[in-house]
């Protein structure tokens, strides 16, 4: 327990240093300004704060969502990788830590910068609330959502990171595998024919991250992300230990 | 200390280590030599956990590096041949990132960063601890990589080239700092420079083509290469048969090969095991009334005999492949 936390504490502090981990923390939460104030025309988002509208996150939040597709994988994917391609795969290895503790500790690392990007989001949760009142509910379940959310598709990028010593294919990996729990399963609900869209429903995450978005707390969303979250850890610690058995 | 038993590792198709076997005693220097691509580095990462063995079996005080690998990770500090390190961190900072990893306390992790610092030579300039890792140059890296491993105390150290690219100064500290470990911890380290381990360890290993080619003490190892010992003298004074007929008469005298320069006769004579004639030599040329200007015994140098040996070993690697293609 310790060990992990000592593990996700030195990549936390990493991502502090990281420029590409400020770039894309950065663009993520300017995407939210504009979508906050202006909206997205192209995909009909309508901006949130606009008077005479609802004082409600919900369009933000979709959109927050749906960028983590691109944006985590790209924090996610230095975590191994980098170890592996620096060859401090090696001394990490060699210390006494289990695979286990490695990657969970990984995993919490991303977590936690995460959910300061969403704290950092916050902001603009304050800005509605002063001139408006914002259902204290939904603001809530959004942001557990978020969190759940960002956990499944964060430990996709930590797996798709274990794969490979080149960090861009680790990201891109990471993007295809997100893209068909989100994009791939949308289409599929929506063109395919009978027992393909009812299978399609359920890998749908971003309809699971609806629910939440609209403040109703759904356990099968949350089963859903928990369930993905924990497989591709579990992939991931197999794929670290298979190094001592090819 | 630490038992190796018929160790081999295939890479996919290459055989970088071919069941090689040997034992090291607690508180000994291992040096393990051999030329390029010889399998030390491999070796030293199935020792240390890192990569899994294809086959045998390999114990450290007792116990297996497959089945205990947590107790014999606790027990190792092992610095890697290129010395990896993490650039945004710094020098202080991995230490301690380090010690937390091993279970040092809080309350005892500063005072092993300053040891180790000490013993490492990273203490000297005042700001060393605070520079970061990615600024280092490649011989205070090396001096990092060296007190990450002491951290913690280890009673078994495995080094993967640790001289390399230190300056000669460094060098010399660092093999003084090696030889002060003997007793207390039990050190393997591998090189390619033999005039380097020579002095620094107690067991010499050898190995080439992913055999051992030869063990032993330095000292039994050079025993082994000087053989029957050659005796150099340039004389003047007779010609060359004359020469030859009067050295044969030297007790101990085995073989004598002559050449000459002008009037001065170069003789080569080998001679005996530990024979050392020169005195003989020297008599003679007295009684004949030559004049002598050169008298040496040469010895083989170690270097020469790694040289060959390795040379062989490749030579029978080679024949041994073809063979197996035909
Ligand atoms: N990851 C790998 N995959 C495939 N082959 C490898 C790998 N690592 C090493 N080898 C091969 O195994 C053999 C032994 O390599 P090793 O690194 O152990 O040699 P070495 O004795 O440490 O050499 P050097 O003195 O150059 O460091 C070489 O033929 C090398 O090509
Ligand atoms: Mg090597």
């Amino acid at each position: 327990m310790k060990k992990m936390l000592t593990i996700a504490q030195r990549e936390l502090a990493g991502y502090f240093f990281s420029p590409l981990a400020y770039g894309v923390g950065a663009i993520y939460l300017l995407c939210c300004g504009i979508v906050f104030f202006h909206g997205l025309d192209a995909f009909g988002i309508p901006p949130v704060f606009e008077t005479g509208r609802e004082p409600t996150m919900r369009p933000l939040f979709e959109m927050m969502a749906s960028a983590t597709v691109v944006v985590l994988p790209l924090l996610t994917m230095r975590l191994v990788s980098e170890e592996f391609s620096s060859g401090t795969i090696e001394t990490l290895m060699t210390a006494p830590i289990s695979d286990a503790q490695v990657i969970i500790g990984k995993f919490l690392s991303v977590l936690g910068f995460f959910a300061i990007l969403l704290a950092a989001s916050l902001f603009y949760v304050i800005l509605l609330s002063i001139y408006g009142s914002p259902d204290a509910g939904v603001t809530v379940s959004g942001y557990l959502g978020l969190l759940l959310l960002g956990g499944a598709f964060i430990s996709v990028g930590l797996f798709t990171s274990t794969l490979t010593g080149h960090q861009l294919l680790a990201a891109i990996l990471a993007m295809v595998i997100l893209s068909v729990f989100t994009a791939l399963a949308w289409a599929v609900v929506a063109f395919a024919p009978q027992p393909w869209n009812v299978i399609a429903v359920r890998f749908n995450a971003l309809s699971y991250f609806r629910d939440f978005a609209r403040g109703v707390f759904d356990t099968r969303g949350l089963v859903f992300f928990l369930s993905v979250a924990v497989f591709f850890l579990y992939l991931s610690i197999k794929m670290l230990e298979s190094r001592r058995w090819r | 200390m630490i038992d190796v038993k018929n160790l081999t590792k295939w890479y996919g198709r290459v055989l970088a280590v071919d069941g090689i076997s040997f034992h090291v005693e607690r508180g000994s220097i291992v040096g393990f030599l051999g030329p390029n691509g010889a399998g030390k580095s491999t070796t030293l990462k199935i020792l240390t956990c890192y990569l899994p063995a294809t086959g045998g079996k390999v114990t450290i005080a007792n116990h297996d590096i497959f089945t205990e690998s947590m107790e014999v990770r606790r027990m190792l500090g092992y610095m890697p041949e290129s010395v990896p390190l993490y650039p945004e961190m710094r020098v202080v900072e991995y230490l301690n990132f380090r010690a937390r990893l091993r279970d040092i306390p809080g309350s005892r992790r500063q005072a092993e960063i300053d040891r180790v610092a000490e013993r490492c030579w990273l203490s000297k300039p005042e700001n060393m601890l605070r520079r970061r890792l990615g600024e280092l140059s490649r011989g205070y890296k090396q001096r990092v990589g060296l007190a990450d491993v002491l951290l913690h105390n280890p009673p078994v150290l495995v080094l993967d080239e640790p001289t390399i690219g230190l300056d000669p100064a460094q060098i010399r500290s660092m093999r003084e700092l090696i030889q002060s470990l003997a007793g207390e911890h039990t050190v393997i380290l591998s090189s390619h420079i033999l005039a380097e381990v020579e002095q620094t360890c107690t067991h010499l290993i050898i190995i080439a083509g992913g055999r051992i080619a030869a063990t032993g003490t330095p000292g039994e190892l050079r025993d082994r290469v000087t053989g029957p010992s050659r005796i150099i003298a340039e004389v003047r004074g007779e010609d060359e048969q004359a020469t030859v007929q009067a050295a044969k008469t030297i007790r101990g005298a085995k073989e004598i090969q002559v050449s000459s320069q002008g009037n001065w006769r170069r003789l080569l004579i080998s001679s005996e095991q530990d024979a050392d004639i020169r005195g003989e030599v020297f008599k003679l040329a007295g009684q004949k009334g030559w004049q002598l200007r050169e008298l040496r015994r040469e010895i083989g140098s170690l270097e020469d005999f790694f040289v060959q040996i390795t040379y062989e070993q490749n030579l029978q690697a080679g024949l041994w492949k073809s063979a197996a293609r035909a």
